[in-house]
């Protein structure tokens, strides 16, 4: 990547979750390498609970606990990126940033490449006992007492920003901010000052639009007669043109599916935002309130006037605990009386299960999404009567319960509704999972030492 | 006197929800600028409230963009305790900004050419 501040820098990201396509990223590369200017990819693999799942993969095998899809996402483009300078960024370490250096390295050697230069970014992770102290500060009575599964401070981009200056090829992070993927190269292009605000709150802004991959460009937005997207079964993931000033254009490759207008930018600009004047991330505090969002182009959208304020002094820290088992059955019920036949299967499980816990009870196709834990929608006569002549419906109960044998009490009362609950139940399945539950709280940003570790 | 027609907020808006913890946010953008003014007159905090009582939201709190004719609620513990502890089939609360859109809303006649969807 030529450190030429007058050519923009084009970033595309390809994928925005744990278990995304695998598939989106070839385009995107290809686009990026045809442009000629330089440009980073970026996959963003980490949600809420992905931390977790990751540490607890890791206490069964050490080698685990990074991205499971790693190689699958990497093995069509590492090649070509590494040939024509595309640098990749990644928050796809989760919770063994090494491990998976050292598995992109396998990867790279199997495919036979140059040595790759890869950075792995430490300090996020605060899982460790030597910690303790500093979360129980900081949670004070909200302090899990169960054991303690992970705990990860959301970093920022600085040491992304080092890492690609001092040459790495790939920088493997656990949990970075996910703008951060996105700003951290830019701080590396063009080199602004930390605290630049406005610029750190633009490029911020264009990690936002990003870091969900399709969610921008017609993912998570299609719905017939109102939001018509074309190609959604090969949707093109972004590419942010970001500029000196820290503006974007978003736009996707050529020959791809989806669309990129005002109206799936303006929803992703406010995907999980809360206050538009003062979104947090460790870099900066972003502005939208002044933000504009115009089309230049066929799927291609601009996003200007975003402004920053200095960054926080405290960084987030979401912790992890395990909080026992959660169970799961569901039943179906067809044709006449349906309904009436899955609520009075719901009332013999409410009363086998009794003094259990909280059970929540669903029919799927009269209620079941919109109510809440205590289905109060369900047992609103008002709600039931409106609905009484579903004809197919499927009884769903959930329950979490500290002790495995107890939750596993409603998997066997389920079941037991083949022979001993209403007429013609049938389609029963099951599920047992352990539980995590989750807290976060601030610390202050001194007492979170990050720095990158150059892996050859 | 105007003559005035009442729909459900999807013709006037489309929408997309977020969740971080157990709060949970929903974007309501107007499809065309002229529809924002009724937006921001109905689209109270109160009528979302009322909207999502079976929620029980401890607190609705609106933001206007009126520079993007968008606004964002945010909606505090409406997620049974959010992703990892919520007993609710979608526990990102995912399907949530489309309890919002069947908000019914009045609206003067003669902005219907403006609606969103499939013209009647």
């Amino acid at each position: 990547m030529p450190n030429d501040q007058k050519t923009n820098l084009l970033v595309g990201c390809a994928a925005g979750f744990s278990g995304d396509r695998t598939d989106a990223a070839l385009p995107v590369v290809q686009a990026l390498i045809a442009s000629g200017q330089p440009a980073v990819l970026i996959f963003e693999t980490l949600a809420e609970r992905t931390l977790a799942l990751a540490q607890l993969a890791r206490r069964t095998d050490p080698d685990a606990g990074y991205e499971p899809l790693l190689v699958d996402l990497l093995r069509p483009v590492l090649a070509q990126c590494l040939a024509h300078g595309v640098r990749i960024v990644s928050n796809f370490g989760a919770a063994n940033p090494h491990g998976a250096a050292r598995r992109i390295h396998a990867l790279a050697a199997k495919l036979g490449l140059a040595r790759l230069r890869i950075a792995v970014l430490q300090g996020d992770d605060l899982s460790g006992p030597e910690h303790r102290a500093l979360l129980q500060g900081a949670l004070g009575a909200a302090m899990p007492t169960e054991p303690i599964v992970s705990a990860n401070a959301y970093i920022g981009a600085q040491a992304i920003a080092d890492a690609l200056r001092a040459g790495a090829d790939i920088v493997v992070c656990g949990r970075v901010a996910d703008p951060s993927l996105v700003l951290g190269p830019a701080l590396a292009h063009y080199g602004w000052a930390l605290d630049d605000w406005d610029r750190l709150a633009r490029a911020t802004m264009a990690g936002h639009l990003l870091e969900c991959g399709a969610q921008v460009t017609g993912g998570y937005f299609a719905d017939p007669g109102y939001k018509d997207v074309a190609g959604l079964a090969q949707l093109g993931y972004p590419i942010a043109e970001i500029d000196a000033d820290g503006h974007c254009t978003i736009t996707k490759p050529p020959g791809t599916g989806g669309s990129i207008t005002e109206r799936t930018v303006k929803e992703q600009l406010l995907y999980e935002l809360h206050e538009p004047a003062a979104y947090l991330t460790p870099d900066v505090v972003a502005d939208i309130t002044t933000a504009r969002v115009t089309t230049v182009g066929s799927d291609a959208v601009r996003l200007e006037g975003v402004q920053g304020h200095a960054r926080p002094a405290t960084l987030k820290v979401n912790v992890c605990f395990e909080s026992g088992w959660f169970a799961e059955g569901e039943i179906s019920y067809a044709g006449p009386r349906a309904e009436a036949r899955a609520r009075l299967a719901g009332e013999v499980l409410r009363e086998r299960l009794q003094g259990l816990g909280p059970l929540r009870i669903d029919l799927i196709g009269v209620t079941s999404i919109f109510g809440d834990d205590t289905s109060r929608w369900l047992n609103d006569p008002a709600a039931g009567d409106a609905h009484n002549d579903t004809r197919d419906v499927r009884l769903r109960v959930a329950l979490q319960h500290r002790d495995h044998a107890s939750a596993q009490r409603l998997v066997r009362e389920v079941t037991a509704l083949y022979t001993c609950g209403p007429a013609g139940g049938g389609g029963v399945r099951t599920a047992m999972r352990p539980r995590l539950g989750t807290v976060s709280c601030l610390v202050p940003r001194e007492a979170v030492a990050v720095r990158f570790e150059m892996v050859d | 006197m105007t003559t005035t027609i009442t729909v459900p907020l999807y013709r006037l808006a489309h929408s997309r929800t977020g969740d971080k913890g157990n709060r949970s946010n929903i974007s309501v953008i107007a499809w065309h600028p002229a529809l924002w003014d009724v937006l921001v007159d109905q689209v109270t905090e109160a009528a979302v409230a009322q909207q999502f009582a079976q929620r029980r939201p401890r607190q609705v709190t609106r933001y206007l963009l009126p520079q993007l004719q968008a606004m964002n609620i945010v909606l505090d513990e409406v997620l049974d305790g959010g992703v990892n502890d919520s007993l609710n089939l979608d526990s990102h609360g995912k399907a949530l900004s489309y309890l919002l859109l069947d908000l019914p809303i009045t609206v003067p006649a003669h902005l219907a050419p403006y609606f969103g969807g499939p013209s009647v």
